[in-house]
């Protein structure tokens, strides 16, 4: 394995995703993120963006801020969260740019990601964090506590406050823009 | 005649939708637990682990296997001799808005697909009927998400297509499936009859075990040479690599004229999840 590549370290990171913390990981890394994150996924990005197009600014702090791609079950009473793993990230490829400029520290989701996203993930020295797919129920023990702070008429596709612990995750892409899909062989047509 | 009231329907319903949600099919386990035994990369055992043990704790705590509780198409085979009483229709969907409400599980269905209203039932669900001889009902409820159905496909090939440009077509879905499908993946393929009708034996193709083969002999060797072809991608699970990019290839045919081969593709995730019961 090349040394961008790195292999088996469990790395215990938190929130929020300062540069500092950011310019440590490597494309395979191995975490382990605690602290708060933010789930917006198709809909979300979508308002969040016609907000900014419109000139206004966003009722969010995103500066080292981490959002993850996610639409979780309903809550069952007694549990903070239903089944909530990653959708397909590169839906949300076109509004990321611009969330991206405004200082987020990272996002999580499933699959790969555009070239476009690469070079701002690397302007802008954030992480794209990957969670294993389909595995919404594991992933809900890690969350201890769970709020929709914006747009609840979305349902579950709401932006829900989310208190992690442990959260398993890989890097994806890492700050200097390695990307572990292709070190995986990501289809290159 | 015998006769069955719709309530029994709409409760067999709402069994089946919690279980799909559940619990992971057996056979899908069984190929999971086979594809760590053959895996050699940590990164790849390390996801199918998870996988596995996500099934257990889902099945332990009536918990979603995944967030994506999908569109629900209900499959039915009614006998000659059965005589449903009630609004059969109406009973299908208030059967998994039921199960939909019970288990937590998620609203995902927009009542239009431009307008996009949440219908906050997860109904309407796709309805199959098909009449078959006897007098029992059997009912398959398949909870598809959209990460992997959107990576479905259907080709209209030549009548002179080879195996092999078949096989191209389906490395070329699998190809384009990558990461997002969710590798790794469960393949229906429905070949012959019409545009439709191809897409709906694809779909009908994923309710079979994966355990089982096509009865006629050429196209279980299809199904085998698919198999390989798909794993020799080593797209691996979660697309990052390994020997399982599929767990299984399923093929359901039909006649067709004699101007087409109609090829679909029905691209499934390792939740590949149904459930069914005969009443």
């Amino acid at each position: 394995m090349s040394e961008a590549i790195s292999t088996n370290k469990m790395i215990n990171i938190s929130t929020p995703l300062t540069e500092d913390v950011r310019k440590r990981l490597k494309a395979g890394d191995e975490v382990l993120l605690s602290g708060t994150i933010l789930t917006a996924r198709d809909a979300a990005h979508k308002r969040l963006c016609d907000t900014l197009k419109k000139g206004k600014s966003l009722p969010l702090k995103l500066k080292d801020a981490v959002i993850y791609y996610c639409g979780p079950t309903p809550t069952r009473p007694g549990r903070p969260i239903g089944s909530c793993g990653p959708t397909t990230s590169s839906r949300m490829d076109s509004f990321t740019p611009a969330l991206i400029s405004l200082g987020l520290g990272g996002m999580i989701g499933k699959g790969d990601r555009s070239d476009e996203i690469k070079r701002a993930i690397k302007r802008h020295r954030c992480v794209y964090f990957l969670a294993t797919g389909g595995i919404g129920a594991l992933l809900s023990t890690k969350v201890k506590s769970s709020k929709i702070i914006l747009y609840s008429d979305l349902g579950p596709e709401a932006v829900h406050k989310l208190e992690v612990k442990d959260f398993p995750l890989l890097v994806g892409i890492d700050s200097k823009g390695r990307d572990l899909y292709d070190k995986a062989g990501r289809k290159k047509e | 005649m015998r006769e069955i009231g719709v309530s029994k329907i709409k409760e067999t319903v709402t069994e089946l939708c919690l279980r799909a949600n559940f619990e992971l099919r057996k056979d899908i386990l069984k190929a999971l637990k086979s594809a760590l035994k053959k895996e050699t990369s940590t990164r790849a055992k390390n996801i199918l682990k998870e996988i596995m043990e996500n099934a257990k704790l889902a099945k332990k705590k009536r918990l979603a296997i995944c967030q994506d509780t999908g569109l629900v198409s209900i499959f039915l085979e009614i006998g000659n001799d059965v005589a449903i009483k009630g609004d059969l229709e109406e009973a299908l969907h208030k059967g998994v808005e039921e199960a939909y409400k019970k288990g937590y599980l998620r609203k995902s269905v927009v009542d239009d697909p431009l307008a996009r209203r949440n219908t906050n039932t997860n109904t309407p669900c796709v309805i199959h009927v098909d009449i078959v001889k006897g007098d029992r009902v059997r009912i398959s409820v398949s909870p598809k998400g959209f990460g992997s159905e959107n990576k479905s496909a259907i080709k209209m090939l030549k009548p002179t297509a080879s195996v092999s440009e078949i096989i191209d077509f389906v490395l070329e879905v699998v190809r384009n499936a990558g990461a997002s499908a969710c590798p790794p993946l469960v393949l229906g393929v429905g070949m012959g009859g019409t545009f439709d009708h191809a897409a709906q034996l694809s779909k009908k193709a994923l309710l079979r075990s994966i355990e089982t083969r096509n009865a006629k002999k050429h196209f279980r060797s299809l199904e085998k040479d698919l198999l390989k072809a798909v794993n020799s991608l080593k797209i691996g699970p979660m697309g990052l690599g390994g020997k399982t990019t599929v767990l299984g290839v399923n093929i359901e045919e039909f006649p067709t004229h004699i101007a087409g081969l109609p090829v679909a593709v029905s691209v499934s995730c390792h939740a590949t999840r149904s459930a069914e019961k005969i009443i």
